[in-house]
């Protein structure tokens, strides 16, 4: 198998960003190849700045995949994605 | 139970919902108990700084909606509810504007007033809304309060 066609099978997640998130991230939505959680995280750290990305580790961060919580503590959770999951990062909510 | 959620940037006439439940659920219905939420003019983001000018709510579409579903199927198990009404606003809304509301019939009274208050304490906590305040002094997220957290927690007993 050539290094192109590895590559073209790459997993593409959809990774949104929510409201003071949004903003100190500075986007709302990317697209990153990543098929585990570790993947995902370090393409992360490759793509935002670092006090952006260190925001996405905070404590009080949730990490919700297809629009599900991911129980307990996501940062050492092992996840597998597909590609087209998507994967959001948000911060405590203030709703009601 | 009939669950009716509606996530919206419109107003809401809680006349009309509570209308629509009484013929909807017809004589079971011995009890309705309401709850709407107003925007207030006090700026919690900034503690002490301006006043409130608008208010704005960002959501996450569909996980905002099953966020709700889940408080509410949570109610259901936990009292004998006929029926449970959320209305949520999103987009930009000016001080005194009503944002939520909670319409909880029952049979009897101790379950409506329980199931309302138990569905508005978690929709603080869990559903997925957020909130950012406009004013003199410029535009600040809402932080979660300790005080809402606990409020929820209560409920885990």
């Amino acid at each position: 198998m050539s290094q192109n066609s590895v590559i073209k099978s790459e997993v593409q997640v959809d990774v949104k960003f929510f409201a003071s998130l949004r903003e100190q991230v500075g986007t709302a939505e990317l697209q990153i190849s990543a098929s585990n959680l570790e993947a995902l995280l370090n393409a992360l750290r490759a793509h935002l700045s670092e006090p952006g990305f260190e925001l996405l580790l905070s404590p009080n961060i949730r990490l919700a995949v297809n629009q599900d919580l991911v129980e307990g503590n996501w940062r050492e959770a092992s996840l597998v994605f597909a590609s087209g999951d998507e994967v959001a990062f948000l911060p405590p909510v203030t709703g009601g | 139970m009939g669950q009716h959620i509606q996530i919206q940037q419109h107003d809401f006439s809680v006349d009309e919902i509570y209308t629509a439940m009484r013929q909807e659920y017809g004589s079971e219905v011995g009890a309705v108990a309401s709850f709407v939420g107003l925007v207030r003019d006090r700026n919690a983001a900034a503690g002490d700084g301006g006043d409130v000018q608008t208010l704005t709510l960002e959501h996450y579409p569909g996980m905002t909606e099953k966020s709700i579903q889940k408080i509410l199927d949570h109610a259901e198990e936990r009292w004998p509810l006929l029926a449970i009404h959320v209305v949520h606003r999103v987009g930009t809304m000016a001080p005194s504007e009503q944002i939520v509301l909670v319409m909880v019939a029952s049979a009897h009274r101790d379950a409506a007033f329980a199931g309302a208050q138990y569905v508005m304490d978690c929709l603080k906590t869990e559903a997925v809304f957020w909130k950012n305040e406009q004013s003199d002094l410029g535009q600040g997220w809402v932080e979660s309060t300790h005080a809402d957290k606990i409020r929820a927690k209560q409920w885990d007993n």
